[in-house]
């Protein structure tokens, strides 16, 4: 796969015969001393692998600096997943971490998916060992009372689409992600890639403190404004186009530094450093709608090689009407994260998947958001001292007092805590 | 369909249960008595009358809410021999002949644009296909235009400035435009002679602008001009654009001259969902909604209407069917090509399949185009007399100090040649137009491209791509290149004397005189 995808120049560039003409192998154009090994994908460049490495980085630098994502004496939290995106970032910000003055802990998440993620975890672990960079992971498990994506998947498979576990995913993600980092006490997140290296997530949660869901690089922008007119989703098209959000209320400034970077070339840089990665598809990936956009800006690329970029110029310059914008964010009754809602995205998709009913906080059926009294058996847990929590307390975190569903244990919903106690603890 | 808002429960079980086929004793599901013949959407079925009551409503209704056609007026009616424009132009000649009250009050013509030289037919084919629109077009009783693409070359540079016009769409204006109407048809009796629709222009077909007389056909060399133009077009997408924006121009300038201050377009509701994705995909996102909008006012006093934008594809095939509805098949210039040729192709493909998988891609995609406004982003500057397209003539959409991808592309590049220790704003690329790929930058694109240069810096992104695959502009008619210089040459002169003029200080904030403004107000003229 990995070959594949590099448009390395030695496939190009036979040794001709002595007796013809000889075609000269391009120098690098930057040194003008190597021989070129490649050829940028959006310009055309010739460089040598060490050249174009470090025009990589002197390009990374440039957004992060010019965007001003990371400021000096930031501790940096950065998403890994164990796959090309995320492992660059990683080897990037740890090659300009002492010109940026920012210190860099390893976040992984784990969603409990079987087979898929303890290689990644373990691609992770032996990056982390490599580059001696602090490693936390966060597992779904843990978090969100016992609620693996390999759950999530058995209990949305019975509804009938069985994509939308991806949904759940993308959101738990971030919500995980945010406890790593904080965990680690970090003041900034970074994500080379919110998802897995595959089309798996095919929703973003409008209420979650990310306040510019779309891509990771500019493919993933790419895709994902196509997939949001497809979907007619122009709350998330309102939002598009920003290269890091601020951060609101207690969620941590988030930022993207491989934004403009093209896929491509972000294997290319793998390539030459020789940096192993995690690339295998998640198993649920087949299903997401995203693979249609994904299928679709591949061919557009093949048409027309400025295509991603033309469509990253496209969403940032859309204009929507004032009354498609999202209402501006309020706090999550149970959590006290960003919510659009009562209840922000991540405690209502696991209210429902506590419930028996997974389908609950998808699509627009957001009525059923708000935080309804519970069934007669809970009532008890629901309405008495916040202090009393069905089984051991597995949550780890404590900071704002936000409590999230225990363990998940009975989906029939008759010991699962509807709890509705934020204590704030700070 | 992971659609935002669709009930999952409902659309699962569609996916299982085979959609049932209308059955004997199945009857038309609005009117209840009829046998339906045709099934617009999953489940309903229509009898002959109420499909043509609900074609002809949606038509109506799409005219009529928008209130942008004032009675009396010219209409020209853009005619490409396809099937929606064929139907438009028969809801017209319906229209227009029934009882006055539901009559439509504007006054019809109709264009057709010969392209065959764009397309590559032989003169044979273009003459069969002429003689038979002329009989078409005979029959409707409007009054008809034909012309050639050809006479893009003797366009006058002036079809490229919009004129001013104040915006008469209040609804005031309207109605007190509708009973002043409505007066004046009492007044003169119930015939009415300010609705010459039928019989009155029977006899003279105009043509316009031919050197030839009926025929009409245009010079040889005119023919080899355009088709030198469009062979020299390295790829189907920039090709497709081009026939597009000249056409359009074409258009354009027969209404004004004839005097007819709307065009209609048959644009199908399909049709506008490929539109509209081809357009992000070719990085015209900033004006999806002119281009795919109910009404188009870039040109200033010729306003663009479609009034086929609530009709699927389908509808419009099935209402041509059972009606009889005729019209002529010309090979485009993407006529079996195959599907990765062009960007239009592409996205044709895409979407038609995807239709067939989620039967409520087009309807989707149409409704959150309903959502688009016709304003810059905010944070974009703009105002009345910002820059606009030389082609396209929307307001450019490249800012001096840009957005995140001419930027990112851009010091992609720039720093590519620099060493990695620096990092600040780069300063403009050689070629000096701030050109989102710099490929022609690094290879040296011909120098006297300083009239190449001062095109392409008055084209807005997405032109500026599609002018890429032009490796010389000179083929381009001659009234774009003129433009084009005059345009420059009134830049420069007025860069030049603008420290001396007194100017209003409410435009401060436009970026593109930001600079110049600042040296004059610096100097201590203005307010």
């Amino acid at each position: 796969m990995l070959e594949s995808e590099v448009g390395v120049a030695q496939c190009e560039y036979p040794k001709q015969p002595t007796s013809l003409p000889p075609m000269p192998a391009p120098t690098c154009s930057s040194c003008h001393a190597a021989r070129a090994a490649l050829r940028r994908p959006r310009s055309g460049q010739a460089l040598c692998g060490s050249c174009f490495c470090t025009a990589f980085e002197a390009e990374v630098l440039h957004t992060v600096i010019a965007g001003r994502l990371l400021p000096p004496g930031a501790v940096v939290a950065v998403g890994a997943s164990g796959g090309k995106d995320s492992t660059v970032l990683a080897h990037v910000l740890r090659e300009l971490a002492p010109r940026l003055g920012i210190t860099l802990h390893l976040v992984a998440v784990d969603e409990g998916i079987g087979g898929y993620r303890d290689a990644a975890l373990e691609a992770v672990s032996s990056q982390a060992a490599r580059w001696e960079l602090p490693l936390t992971i966060v597992a779904y498990a843990d978090l969100f009372g016992g609620w693996t994506m390999d759950a999530v998947a058995r209990s949305t498979a019975g509804s009938g689409r069985s994509r939308s576990c991806c949904t759940f995913c993308g959101v738990l993600r971030r919500r995980a992600l945010e406890e790593g980092a904080r965990l680690v006490r970090a003041t900034h997140i970074v994500t080379g890639v919110l998802r897995a290296p595959s089309p798996s997530l095919s929703s973003l949660s409008p209420s979650s403190p990310e306040l510019s869901p779309t891509g990771h690089n500019a493919d993933d922008m790419a895709e994902t404004v196509l997939m949001n007119f497809l979907r007619g989703d122009a709350g998330r098209l309102a939002r598009g186009g920003v290269l890091g959000s601020a951060g609101e209320g207690c969620a941590l400034p988030r930022c993207r530094p491989l934004q403009f970077a093209s896929q491509k070339e972000v294997v290319l840089y793998a390539h030459f450093r020789r940096l192993r990665y995690f690339s295998e598809e998640c198993v649920y990936a087949p299903e997401a709608f995203r693979g249609h956009a994904r299928d679709l800006l591949k061919r557009l690329e093949a048409a027309r090689p400025s295509a991603v970029l033309d469509l990253v110029h496209s969403a940032e310059r859309l204009a929507l009407a004032p009354a498609a914008r999202p209402p501006p964010p309020g706090t999550c009754t149970r959590c006290g994260a960003l919510a659009s809602h009562a209840l922000c995205q991540a405690c209502a998709l696991l209210d429902g998947l506590n419930r028996g009913l997974p389908r609950l906080a998808i699509g627009k059926g957001r009525r059923t958001l708000q935080a309804e009294p519970p069934l007669p058996g809970n009532s008890s847990q629901a309405t008495s001292d916040p202090a009393a929590p069905q089984g051991p307390c597995t949550c780890e975190q404590s900071r704002d007092g936000a409590t999230l569903c225990k363990e998940g244990g009975d989906r029939a919903g008759a010991t699962c805590v509807l709890q509705s106690d934020v204590s704030p603890s700070e | 369909m992971c659609q935002a808002g669709e009930d999952y429960a409902v659309s699962a079980q569609r996916e299982t249960l085979p959609v049932p086929r209308p059955g004997r004793e199945q009857k038309c599901v609005k009117c209840a008595e009829g046998l339906p013949v045709v099934v617009i959407r999953a489940g309903d079925a229509f009898c002959r009358d109420c499909f043509k009551a609900f074609y002809v409503h949606k038509f109506r209704a799409m005219l009529g809410k928008n209130r942008l056609i004032f009675p009396g007026e010219k209409v020209l009616l853009a005619w490409s021999g396809g099937p929606s424009s064929s139907s438009m132009v028969w809801q017209v000649l319906e229209g227009l002949s029934q009882d006055s009250a539901k009559r439509l009050r504007f006054v019809p013509g109709v264009i057709y644009v010969d392209e065959g030289a764009a397309c590559g037919q032989s003169l044979q084919d273009r003459v069969k296909t002429l003689a038979e629109v002329k009989l078409i077009l005979q029959n409707t009783g409007f009054p008809w235009h034909v012309v050639a693409l050809e006479e893009v070359f003797s366009l006058p540079p002036s079809v490229l400035c919009s004129a001013s016009q104040e915006p008469a769409g209040t609804e005031e204006a309207y109605k007190t435009a509708v009973d002043s109407f409505l007066q004046q048809q009492h007044a003169l009796g119930s015939e009415g002679c300010a609705s010459p629709a039928q019989g009155e222009d029977q006899s003279h077909p105009s043509h316009s602008q031919e050197p030839l007389g009926m025929a009409g056909f245009p010079t040889a060399a005119q023919t080899e001009a355009l088709s030198r133009l469009f062979s020299s077009i390295k790829t189907l997408t920039a090709k497709e654009e081009l026939l597009q924006t000249l056409r359009t121009h074409l258009i354009v300038h027969v209404a004004r001259t004839h005097g007819y201050c709307k065009v209609m377009t048959g644009e199908s509701c399909t049709r506008l969902a490929i539109k509209l994705m081809t357009n992000l995909a070719l990085g015209r996102g900033a004006f999806l909604a002119w281009d795919t909008g109910f009404s188009d006012e870039r040109h200033g006093d010729v306003v663009l209407v479609r009034p086929m934008r609530d009709h699927t594809l389908k509808e419009v095939a099935f209402y041509n069917h059972l009606f009889g509805v005729p019209s002529v098949f010309t090979p485009a210039i993407d006529t079996k090509a195959p599907e990765k040729a062009s960007i239009h192709r592409l996205m044709e493909a895409f979407i038609l399949r995807l239709q067939t998988l989620f039967p409520s891609t087009v309807s989707t995609v149409y409704r959150t185009s309903e959502k688009l406004v016709k304003a810059p982003r905010e944070g974009c500057a703009s105002g009345p007399s910002s820059p606009s397209c030389l082609l396209c003539m929307c307001a450019l959409d490249i800012d001096t100090t840009d957005s995140a991808t001419a930027f990112g592309a851009q010091s992609s590049s720039h720093l590519s040649q620099m060493l990695p220790a620096e990092a600040g704003i780069p300063t403009t690329p050689c070629c000096g137009s701030g050109e989102g790929q710099a490929q022609s930058c690094h290879r040296g694109v011909g120098r006297r491209g300083d009239a190449q240069a001062c095109v392409i810096e008055q084209l807005c992104y997405g032109c500026r791509v599609n002018m890429k695959d032009l490796p010389s502009l000179d083929p381009l008619p001659p009234y774009v290149l003129a433009e084009a210089q005059l345009r420059s040459q009134r830049a420069w002169v007025s860069k030049e004397i603008q420290e001396y003029l007194i100017t209003d200080d409410d435009e401060e904030e436009e970026e593109e005189s930001r600079a110049i403004k600042q040296e004059g107000e610096n100097t201590g003229i203005g307010l």
